[in-house]
């Protein structure tokens, strides 16, 4: 085939790669973008957007069977049943819309898509094998985004009823016991929703709690809820492997080694950058720990070689992705940027959820500042009573001396839904004042926020 | 185990290859990771390679002295397997950036300037470990945001746009936030700050000129010719008094059509002499097959100023050309020259050259030769000076003629053995005229 040359180059589809190409078209740019699966990648495909769906699902049904429980809210209904072929088709139907969005997207901005294996022969060539045949695509800019891969344990390599998140998301049945090793939030999240879908789960966590990245006081809702959602949680465990019978060996912290009949090991015990099978070792790049060293308009160690997305490491979110995708474009069409954002926000959607944006107050006394925190129970918000999920809090981490704000997380019923107002009040730059002085509509979630702020200040009026 | 190749990393912004400049380690020695395995320089500074494994060195491909293409291998080391992937680098073959640095130090500054109205978090913005999104791992958060300059990212945004460092900036929002106004305001001082007294301002603009056609050429031929010629130059004065007497004799009575006469007809008939004993200096050198070609005839190249910049006319044959018509055959080159009609034949076969700048000559000049000539006369101006004549000082016309010379064919004291015969001549204008 006819070699294509092209300004810039972006090697893998997900939303750190087709958001840059999306840019560099917009921006006029010749743009290819070089993608072996679908497009979309990992969140699309496999990872946020089916998980949520999943999630949804699961709750529905939980709420359904509540409701023939008997409950107090007056609802009454038969016991229902899952198909989980028929959520899993419809899960399916939303990834695909998605697609069929990526791609509509890319051609309307002029980005050329070449679908293949992607091999970097230097920091300007890409080899394409595709099913066509072999494609050369030279570039004046390459970027990589070849996104990141489920760690494997190696005494539970990935195959048979040992699975990643991949495969947990693409069940054809709901197993009657689930393995899951690894408590972070991927665990956390597909670990609840089959346990309310009807199977037997049990977490194995090596570290002494679960979502240890996160506070104990921001986890403890969701551990309450994991309790009494019947979810068997073993601490300070390691997963041994896997017995000739089937079991699954777990050293738990007392020394005593048991046995789970699991029929699905679901395996999150992190991602890492994916490095492998697209030719970076012909770049020789600078790292940084497993992933790709960038700096803060990311760029790694060659010229006009560029990465952005997982591949360059935590925090592997794909909001993150986007953002560096389209800072990307920007700046090889020759503006000024830089990655200078206040926050990442992250949310985990657990049950309840969890947000966390900039920094906890342990996070902020660790840099040595004196803070003010204030807390806020949505046991005392209107809007969380009438929906029944009292669980939870607002709270917001400032500055004591000038009150500025350093961090704000919530856990609850529904709050991922605040992460946009709280990354907001950090990169403006928003003190305990503003968040105070502005209006909040009633009876919402959010009036949480101003009640964390009036907090903080020393005078909140519903606590 | 394991064969690991060593490339020539991208050692810096536009650097396309390095000149090794040392070598560590030799075929089968061991190293360790971290180990300085070469040194490599750029034109902008040295740069050490350290050994991104544990392993030995099994062939090393360039010597000192060579230059290396980025990318090119430069050695490869037998390790084992976990390291045979180009993973798990230490920091040392990252190029540090001077930006961090001077970064740290501004930040310092600022933080003073902040130290009466916020306590400024320990630490400066930026260190180079906050290097944020990247290096958060735990906490999926950005470190210390207290210690950035608070601002809405639109603000931020635009300050970038603007080249503003917002650490500059005072911010005169709550809690020191800088608002848009306030970059306007820092960026209206900041273009007054050279002077703010005077009322004068700095002028940053820069003018970009793609330097293309004639200038080019003149570009690449100076830079060649200063680049391959090792050029001395000799300066002596010449008391052009006598010369100069008969000269404005001369433009008095001369029959009308006839040029007025210049110092340089007078020069070129000198030097035309001059040659005859010295045909040496009347030579083309091509230095690629080693050949020195002596002609007969002084053909001399004159150095004419035109709108688009330095062009040689060349009078054929000065030797057998009177004074009146190496004046004439000169006012015809240089009007030819001017206005763009001069032919190729017109511009090229000089053998030696002169460069005057008339009045503007100063006293004294470094002229670039001609190349492949191996001689250049430059002309400086006339200058009434007090000279000591015996047992006075008498004011006397003094012209300098600083020449170069291509050394490489001709030695010094042949040159200023030319220049002192063509001193007498000028100096005692009657020998131009005698045959000896």
């Amino acid at each position: 085939m006819e070699p294509i040359s092209c300004t810039v180059l972006v090697l893998g589809g997900g939303p750190a790669g087709y958001v840059c190409a999306i840019r560099a078209g917009q921006l006029g740019l010749d743009t290819v973008l070089v993608e072996s699966g679908r497009l979309g990648g990992t969140c699309l495909n496999v990872g946020c957007v089916p998980s949520k769906a999943l999630i949804h699902a699961a709750g529905e049904f939980e709420t359904a069977k509540r409701f023939a429980a008997g409950n107090s809210i007056g609802v009454r209904a038969a016991e229902p049943r899952i198909d989980l072929a028929a959520t899993m088709a419809w899960k399916d139907g939303i990834v695909s819309r998605l697609n069929g969005g990526v791609f509509g997207l890319l051609r309307r901005a002029k980005v050329k898509v070449v679908s293949g294996v992607g091999h970097l022969r230097d920091g300007k060539t890409c080899v394409v094998e595709s099913d066509t045949g072999r494609q050369v695509i030279t570039a004046e800019h390459v970027v990589i985004a070849t996104g990141s891969e489920a760690v494997p344990l190696p005494s539970l390599p990935f195959g048979g009823p040992v699975i990643s998140s991949t495969e947990g998301l693409a069940l054809e049945s709901v197993p009657e016991h689930l393995a899951v090793i690894g408590g972070g939030y991927i665990g956390l999240e597909l670990g609840t929703a089959y346990r309310k879908l009807g199977a037997e789960v049990t977490i194995i966590e090596a570290q002494d709690r679960l979502l240890p990245q996160y506070d104990a006081e921001l986890t403890r809702p969701v551990m309450t809820r994991i309790r009494k959602l019947g979810i068997k949680v073993h601490l300070k465990a390691t997963a041994l492997g896997l017995h000739s019978s089937g079991a699954l060996k777990v050293l738990p912290e007392d020394g005593n080694e048991i046995r789970l009949s699991a029929d699905k090991i679901l395996v999150t015990v992190g991602r890492r950058a994916r490095l492998d099978g697209f030719g970076l070792e012909e770049l020789d790049l600078t790292m940084n720990g497993r992933a790709l060293e960038i700096d803060d308009q990311c760029r790694t160690s060659m010229r006009n070689v560029w990465a952005i997305g997982d591949v360059t490491g935590e925090p592997m979110l794909e909001h993150r992705a986007v953002a560096q995708g389209e800072m990307v474009a920007e700046i090889i069409a020759g503006q000024r940027r830089a990655f200078d954002k206040v926050t990442i926000p992250a949310v985990c959607f657990t049950d309840p959820e969890i947000v966390v944006a900039g920094l906890s107050p342990d996070e902020a006394r660790a840099t040595g500042q004196q803070v003010k925190v204030g807390s806020f129970p949505l046991i005392a918000n209107a809007r969380a009573m009438t929906l029944e999920s009292e669980e939870g809090f607002v709270r917001i981490v400032a500055r004591a001396d000038n009150h500025v704000l350093l961090g704000v997380q919530a856990v609850g019923q529904g709050v991922s839904e605040l992460s946009g107002a709280f990354a907001l009040a950090l990169e403006m730059g928003a003190r305990l004042e503003d968040v105070a002085a502005t209006v909040h509509v009633h009876p919402t979630l959010s009036e949480g926020f101003r009640e964390a702020a009036l907090a903080a200040l020393g005078h909140a009026l519903h606590i | 185990m394991a064969e690991r190749v060593i490339k020539l990393p991208d050692v810096g912004e536009g650097v396309a290859e390095a000149e090794i400049v040392e070598l560590h380690v030799k075929p089968g020695d061991l190293v360790r990771e971290g180990d300085v395995l070469a040194a490599v320089m750029t034109d902008k500074a040295t740069v050490e390679i350290p050994s991104p494994a544990e392993g030995r060195v099994l062939r090393i491909a360039f010597e000192v002295g060579q230059k290396a293409a980025v990318g090119a291998e430069l050695m490869s080391l037998e390790v084992g397997e976990a390291a045979a992937k180009p993973i798990q680098r230490g920091q040392g073959q990252h190029v540090q950036q001077p930006r961090d640095v001077e970064e740290m130090a501004a930040a310092a500054a600022i933080a003073a300037e902040r130290l009466h109205e916020e306590p400024v978090g320990k630490g400066s913005p930026r260190a180079p470990e906050a290097r944020p999104a990247v290096r958060a791992l735990e906490t999926l958060t950005i470190a210390k945001p207290a210690d950035r300059p608070l601002a809405a990212p639109a603000v931020r945004a635009f300050a970038r746009d603007h080249g503003v460092d917002l650490r500059f900036v005072r911010g005169s929002g709550p809690a020191g936030r800088i608002q848009r106004e306030d970059v306007e305001a820092y960026m209206t001082r900041a273009d007054q700050a050279a002077s703010p007294a005077s009322g004068l301002v700095a002028n940053t603009a820069v003018e970009e000129i793609k330097i293309i056609g004639l200038r080019r050429k003149i570009a690449q031929r100076m830079q060649d010719t200063k680049r391959r010629i090792p050029h001395f130059s000799y300066i002596e004065e010449v008391d052009v008094t006598d010369l100069e007497a008969l000269r404005s004799d001369v433009n008095a009575t001369k029959k009308p059509g006839r040029p007025r006469l210049t110092v340089l007809p007078f020069l070129m008939r000198a030097l035309a002499m001059a040659l005859r004993q010295y045909p040496q200096m009347n030579a083309r050198y091509d230095d690629e097959t080693d050949m020195l070609y002596r002609h007969g005839g002084a053909h001399v190249g004159v150095a004419v100023q035109t709108p688009n910049g330095l062009m040689v006319t060349v009078v054929k044959h000065a030797e057998a050309r009177t004074i009146w018509e190496c004046a004439s055959e000169v006012q015809r080159l240089s009007e030819a020259a001017r206005s763009g009609s001069a032919t190729r034949e017109e511009l090229t076969g000089s053998t030696i050259t002169i460069t005057s700048l008339g009045a503007l000559g100063g006293i004294a000049s470094t002229p670039i030769i001609n190349a492949p000539e191996v001689a250049i006369i430059g002309v400086n101006k006339i200058a009434m000076r007090p000279v000591w004549r015996g047992s006075a000082f008498e004011p006397r016309k003094i012209m300098n003629l600083s020449s170069s010379f291509d050394h490489r064919i001709i030695d010094g004291w042949e040159a200023a053995e030319f220049i002192q015969h063509l001193r007498s001549l000028l100096e005692t204008p009657a020998k131009i005229f005698m045959e000896t």
